[in-house]
């Protein structure tokens, strides 16, 4: 059952109000008509300048034909009952409305170029991407579900880091993931990161990082602490190519930087290469914790 | 100068004449069928007296010879390579090219260290030479080949591990000590090559392997013939004598146990012919992991620690 949005977004767009067909792209300058910015990937086709995409068209993107959502059910709350200008819930139901989702990630199952896998996309348009109790639980439910199945994991990533609304309750899941990642690779399991523009904080510094391959589109910035803290406590202006893509690749942070163009193709080729994995079979979990190992029988 | 290049020199000016006649013969009114095959005896007689046999400082010039393979030929002859980058650290080291590959189908991890074709590229790879951070990325592929089950093959060809200032900032020894470690741990077969210069401990951080390969003129050594005479004889001049004594060649590494199988070069050199060599390098790896496929994963490792235990031991 392909889901509704997967079918509209792999369709011709939606016909749109005349002054929102065009959109200037913030590198060059160049204005781009909207379904043709679609078709090219969301890539300005002047100068290459790639656009941060919606989770949706970014699975359309990669995925073969179908994608079973999970985790859809996980929503936020409010545990700190947080309010600045306004209150925390009240962001979220914009950011709702902005990006139509529920959540910084969409997490399913799904293939590409017939390999199933299990993948996460994050979207930048959801309190930038943060992440914070949902973000969490919904990649921790994708590693756990891609274990039980033997399949693969993809997270692209985009993220601003921890959700300060969400206070320490955010922080950890950066130990959340990295338990779950974790248990995931000692059974054998294969992931691999997409690193999307921008990837900083309690994202990179934890799951984005602790992958089998680290690939990253071409120009994304990508770091710990973001620019303007690091200009504003150093009191330096940085290099221009500072925590690009490329910069990381310079100082042997990632294994590869791909055009946006090549990436369906590349994770085909990388999924291929971990396709005959050793993969120890899981043992159940019970009440959330693994039980002792059965004694064999012959 | 190249010793082997020197030797080479006027072969080569032979070989052009017989190509120019050859060219010319159909214009000529006279018939130089007879001159031609005179030349061509000779030129196979002195092809013969210079490269039939080679000493070892004539070897250890054949694997330095400019025009030999470098590791990044063996890289683009595979059916199908993605290369990785970096130590996760500090940096990619470019003097090591490694990641996923295909070799006649099967999926592999290649490494291999190169040196660089021309001046800029030399300069590019440190000349071959790498860095702690090189060593550090061959360990993180190695263990990532271990953890999804992929042979690992390497392509050996150093004069040694970067002598610098920055390497010893960065804990050279730890990092070749580790990436002779990671090859010990892994679980998965490793076919090793040297294809040019095995440069010491350098070399050996991606050779401790199931099975060692070398090309026929290729040298494996303890130090470079100009290192071992300035240690032993404060002279780097009396390296040809150092290659003498040093046992470096294929043969002399069979002998002892070090090496598995040796790979023949055509007559002159693999350069001579760098496809076929480069051709029958990769049927020679294939064959070694056709063989070892066929051993259980958990034994590979206690073969490995007696291949290695046993070398050097009283008999």
């Amino acid at each position: 059952m392909i889901p509704e949005w997967l079918r509209i977004r792999r369709g011709p767009q939606q016909a749109l109000e005349d002054a929102a067909q065009w959109t200037k792209c913030p590198k060059c300058a160049t204005m781009l008509y909207r379904p043709d910015l679609a078709k090219n990937l969301f890539v300005c086709t002047t100068c290459k300048h790639h656009f941060r995409m919606h989770a949706f068209d970014r699975i359309a993107m990669l995925v073969d034909a179908d994608f079973v959502e999970i985790g859809a059910d996980v929503v936020p709350g409010d545990p700190l009952g947080w309010t600045d200008k306004t209150s925390y819930p009240q962001k979220l139901e914009r950011d709702r409305e902005k990006s139509k989702l529920t959540e910084g990630i969409v997490c399913g199952f799904a293939s590409i170029g017939s390999s199933p896998l299990a993948l996460g996309v994050m979207d930048f348009n959801f309190r930038g991407g943060t992440m914070g109790t949902v973000v969490g639980e919904r990649l921790a439910r994708l590693f756990e579900g891609a274990r039980e199945r033997k399949l693969p994991v993809v997270v692209c990533t985009a993220s601003g880091g921890a959700r300060m609304e969400e206070g320490m309750l955010a922080l950890m899941q950066m130990a959340k993931t990295t338990v779950a990642l974790q248990r995931f690779r000692d059974d054998g399991g294969y992931a691999i990161t997409v690193l999307t523009d921008p990837t900083t904080g309690g994202v990179s510094a934890s799951f984005a990082f602790q992958t089998d391959v680290i690939v990253s589109e071409a120009r994304a910035s990508i770091g710990f602490a973001g620019r303007r803290v690091i200009e504003q406590t150093i009191r330096q202006k940085l290099p221009e190519n500072f925590q690009t893509a490329e910069f990381l690749l310079e100082h042997g942070a990632i294994d590869m930087v791909v055009e946006r163009a090549g990436l369906r193709e590349l994770l085909i080729r990388l999924l291929d290469y971990g396709s005959g994995a050793r993969r120890n079979v899981p043992a159940p979990a019970v009440n959330g914790h693994a039980p002792a190992p059965a004694a064999t029988t012959s | 100068m190249n010793a082997i290049v020197e030797r080479e020199r006027g072969l080569l000016e032979l070989e052009g004449r017989i190509a120019d006649l050859k060219a010319h013969a159909a214009d000529q009114p006279v018939d130089l069928t007879s001159e031609i095959r005179a030349l061509e005896e000779k030129y196979a007689q002195i092809q013969l007296d210079i490269f039939g046999h080679l000493t070892p400082w004539q070897r250890v010039n054949m694997a330095r010879h400019p025009k030999r393979p470098l590791g990044s030929a063996y890289i683009a002859a595979l059916d199908q390579f993605d290369e990785l980058h970096g130590d996760r650290h500090f940096g990619d080291d470019p003097a090591i090219i490694g990641g996923f590959a295909k070799l006649r189908g099967r999926r592999v991890v290649a490494i291999a260290q190169d040196k660089g074709a021309d001046t800029k590229e030399k300069v590019h790879r440190n000349f071959g030479m790498p860095r702690p951070e090189g060593y550090r990325k061959v360990q993180r592929l190695v263990r990532l080949a271990d953890h999804l089950g992929l042979p690992v093959i390497t392509f050996v060809d150093t004069s040694g591990a970067d002598p610098g200032i920055v390497s010893e900032e960065r804990a050279q020894s730890e990092a070749i000590a580790q990436s002779i470690a990671a090859f010990a741990e892994v679980s998965v077969p490793i076919v090793a090559t040297v294809i040019g210069e095995g440069g010491s401990g350098g070399a050996l951080a991606l050779a401790l392997a199931d099975h060692v390969t070398m090309l026929e003129h290729s040298v494996y050594s303890v130090a470079s013939p100009e290192g071992c005479a300035a240690i032993l004889w404060g002279d780097a001049g009396k390296a040809e004598e150092a290659a003498s004594r040093l046992r470096l060649t294929s043969e002399d590494l069979l002998g002892f146990g070090i090496v598995d199988e040796i790979v023949p070069e055509p007559l002159g050199g693999a350069h001579r012919d760098s496809r076929g060599t480069i051709d029958s390098v990769l049927s020679a790896i294939d064959g070694a992991l056709a063989r070892l496929a066929t051993i259980p994963p958990g034994e590979l490792r206690a073969r490995r620690y007696d291949k290695f235990r046993r070398i050097g031991s009283p008999a």
